[in-house]
């Protein structure tokens, strides 16, 4: 399970990549939070394109991110979701919290 | 009673690592059905919810084991159910509303949400104290083979 995280002008990507289940949400979890509270960005770009799997773990995983760059006033962006990732944050409604899905 | 064409039996125990293998699995067994990758995405994602339940709800504190039984049908039926033998769950109905957890701040609770609609058929049955027992039931489209 790989996170690649990179900064520029404020701004944070999280290039996540393999599965995301439950076995391995609380490692990035950890990694990302980590790098924000140091970093204090004021956008969170998290890019699920490498991701070849997520159940509902990743949706846990985004919505405390999103919660997490709110407190510190700053927006979240998801991009690069497949179809079948798309169906599982579509599920969880995570559109009406504004939220971008790319 | 229908009568399988072909039966898979697993036993793991609830240590995290086996979320992955559990679904992989399925998903290896059920293959010889001939699904589509979208067939095939649907059900490593429900079983990988319900594996996820017995590992962070069932066996809470604890690691128990996590019993799977697949079953194909000649019609395309799949059947999985996955049953554990931990705390169970006292209020079914409300254990299956969407966004309902005691799992955290960190857990979405949509489990049986994302189970509900990526399979065609859900059972829960379970007993406070003596466990949980999930049957996901999904029909693969059957293709002709020139």
């Amino acid at each position: 399970m790989a996170a690649d995280i990179s900064f520029c002008d404020g701004c944070m990507t999280v290039r996540l990549g393999g599965e995301i289940d439950h076995h391995n949400a609380g490692l990035l979890r950890e990694s990302i939070d980590s790098s924000a509270e140091r970093k204090l960005p004021n956008k969170l770009i998290l890019d699920f394109s490498k991701v070849g799997f997520m159940d509902s773990s990743g949706i846990g995983l985004i919505m405390g991110r999103y919660r997490l760059i709110k407190e510190l006033g700053g927006e979240l962006e998801v991009i690069g979701a497949s179809p079948q990732i798309k169906r599982v944050i579509k599920l969880a409604g995570l559109e009406r919290l504004g939220l971008n899905v790319g | 009673m229908e009568k399988p064409i072909n039966e898979m039996r697993l036993v793991v125990p609830s240590r995290s690592a086996n979320e992955s293998f559990a679904r992989v699995a399925v998903a290896a067994f059920v293959s010889q059905l001939d699904p589509t990758l979208d067939e095939l995405s649907d059900i490593k994602t429900a079983v990988s919810e319900a594996v996820t339940n017995c590992i962070v709800h069932g066996y809470r504190d604890t690691i128990g084991s996590i019993y799977i039984n697949a079953r194909l049908f000649q019609n395309g039926k799949i059947c999985v159910k996955i049953h554990d033998t931990g705390c169970g769950i006292a209020d079914v109905k409300q254990a299956m509303e969407p966004l309902y957890t005691t799992g955290g701040s960190d857990r979405s609770g949509l489990g049986f949400t994302v189970m509900e609609s990526f399979t065609d058929k859900l059972r829960v049955r379970s007993t406070p104290g003596k466990g949980t027992t999930v049957t996901l039931e999904k029909h693969i489209e059957r293709r002709t083979h020139d």
